[in-house]
């Protein structure tokens, strides 16, 4: 079998006293679509975050494509890694934001080959051929020269999407990416998502959406109280829960 | 219920309506002019002032030397204040605890003493300082100069005024620093941008907004701040008038003399500062704030009824939005 993309074992993380994940262990295939679902303050996000490194775990391993994150080991000693190296690990793995956290201050093509120019010293020519042909995929190659807050919701997230995957990654992660959208706005990122996944990225997504969960994940995880309560295929869990506080998250939001 | 759906077949009349008559802003216009008048009434007829000496001296070589030195030490002691100040707020917001209270105790120290005391010791530190040794240690390598010689009395007002400029505009250059939502940085470090691309391409512009109005005020400040370095004897505007009126007694024209130049100064870097401001409102505000012009025309235009707000003058900032 090949190598998971991510994998968790026995992931700890706390913060001060609130231990926020209590023991995660899961596994992403390479090209599977995994959502996570549970209510607010299960640490779905901090799991997320704690992907690419952007929160410590404090305890078991979780490693990207075969490599720790944000250490390295040589015999049975851990050595944290310095920050170019976790700057590198990071370029490869795309992340959109519930805020979309656009750089307001740069237009929308500028945002795409910030990163590309920056981080990987791309040419510009070749930053932008890539930014451009992103964009048109994301529906918005009108809206080049735009700044982000002369768009809307939907328009925004879709570029924060092109934004990530102009860096090229082997992996995204989404933290319910439609969660701050007008309901009637969800449908254009949920389609960009689709097409994402048809195309074989490897896709980690926090979400609410039940039915894109069902249509386009290859795996669904239940999280609750910092622990994984149930996982499997989306339409088995959805259709049929085993676990009680399964049944109870669901009833509330179906 | 009784609600009608669709458009309505027949459009209404556009409404015609009488403004609404705001009879004190006349009140208040007369008055205020009334005081202009009694103003200027009494500076014109002062039996001593001898308006003629203003005019003389207003474009006097001496007078001008004075202007383009305060100038001169006005842009230097800010550039120094603001490049030293970003670099103090980025070290005190480092993980590092060595740097970080390294620019803690530097802002203390620097702000807690007054900039004439600052100014004077420079001046004077010749008096514990006779020479300045430059060496290795444990080396015979030095390197000896004549501190005078080091530090002249316009370098001496520079030292004063612009490191004790650089703690404040720390704060300030701080200030914008945490009013940088954390989301942009961590969008930018999830795209592997190491801390100082984060800090210099995204953080910083973004705080700019921020940091702008103050250091405009404080480039303001210091153009009068600056008349301080006369107790170092340098040849600024301010000196410069005094030397002139110790000879001729005319103080007080004198003092206007200086005055006209300082509010002329001033107005000139209000203006810059409002441009400024507009360029790095791009991309914050959908609509870029109306120019000095601009607002002329509409207050002379609206004097008479209720301005109506227009969407010009909402910024985005100022709507709720989403995200």
């Amino acid at each position: 079998m090949a190598t998971p993309m991510v994998q968790a074992q026995a992931v700890h993380k706390s913060f001060g006293r609130l231990e926020v994940l209590r023991g995660i262990d899961l596994e992403v295939a390479p090209q599977e679509v995994m959502c996570i679902i549970g209510p607010s303050g299960s640490g779905k996000s901090t799991f997320l975050r704690c992907i690419n490194h952007l929160e410590k775990i404090d305890a078991g391993k979780l490693s990207v494509d075969g490599e720790l994150v944000g250490y390295t080991q040589r015999g049975d000693k851990l050595y944290e890694l310095p920050d170019r190296e976790v700057c590198r690990k990071r370029s490869e793995i795309g992340m959109v934001f519930q805020s979309f956290n656009l750089f307001p201050h740069m237009t929308t093509l500028a945002n795409l080959i910030e990163a590309p120019m920056r981080v990987k010293g791309e040419s510009k020519a070749v930053a932008v051929e890539r930014g451009r042909r992103l964009l048109d995929r994301v529906g918005l190659a009108d809206k080049v020269d735009t700044y982000p807050r002369q768009l809307s919701g939907g328009q925004q997230q879709r570029v924060a999407i092109a934004r990530a995957l102009a860096m090229q990654p082997k992996l995204m992660l989404f933290d319910e990416p439609t969660s701050a959208l007008d309901p009637e706005l969800v449908g254009e990122v949920l389609d960009v998502m689709r097409g994402l996944a048809h195309d074989g990225m490897t896709m980690v997504v926090v979400t609410h959406e039940m039915g894109f969960a069902r249509e386009v994940g290859d795996a669904l995880v239940f999280m609750d109280g910092g622990v994984v309560v149930e996982a499997g295929s989306p339409r088995a869990i959805l259709a049929d829960p085993q676990h009680e506080r399964t049944k109870t998250f669901l009833a509330t939001v179906l | 219920m009784n609600v009608t759906a669709g458009e309505p077949r027949v459009r209404p009349e556009a409404i015609k309506a009488i403004p609404v008559r705001h009879p004190w802003r006349w009140v208040f216009a007369v008055l205020v002019l009334a005081l202009a008048a009694l103003a200027v009434d009494i500076l014109a007829t002062a039996p001593l002032l001898d308006w003629g000496v203003v005019g003389t001296y207003l474009f006097n070589q001496q007078i001008l030397n004075g202007v383009v030195v305060t100038l001169e030490l006005t842009a230097i002691a800010m550039a120094i204040g603001v490049v030293l100040g970003v670099l103090l707020a980025v070290m005190r917001l480092s993980k590092n605890p060595v740097v970080s209270s390294v620019s803690w105790f530097y802002i203390w120290f620097f702000r807690g003493t007054p900039v004439l005391v600052q100014i004077f010791f420079w001046f004077n530190i010749a008096a514990i300082l006779p020479e300045i040794t430059i060496g290795i240690p444990f080396t015979s390598f030095h390197w000896i100069g004549v501190t005078n010689r080091l530090i002249p009395n316009f370098l001496a007002a520079i030292l004063g005024l612009g490191l004790n400029e650089a703690a404040y505009m720390a704060e300030i250059v701080r200030a914008g620093i945490i009013s940088v939502e954390h989301g942009q940085t961590e969008a930018a470090q999830a795209l592997g941008m190491t801390r100082p691309q984060v800090m210099r391409r995204v953080v910083l512009p973004q705080a700019m907004r921020v940091i702008i109005p103050p250091t405009g005020n404080e480039t303001i400040s210091m153009l009068k701040t600056s008349s301080l370095a006369y107790i170092a004897t340098v040849g600024e505007l301010f000196f410069v008038q005094k030397e002139i009126s110790n000879f001729n007694f005319n103080i007080i024209e004198l003092v206007i003399v200086a005055s006209i130049w300082y509010l002329f100064m001033t107005s000139v870097l209000t203006f810059g500062q409002f441009y400024l401001e507009r360029y790095f409102a791009r991309g914050a505000a959908r609509q870029l704030p109306a120019t000095p012009l601009q607002r002329l025309r509409r207050a002379l235009f609206h004097f008479r009824s209720a301005p109506p707000l227009s969407v010009e003058d909402v910024t985005i900032a100022d709507r709720p939005h989403r995200g």
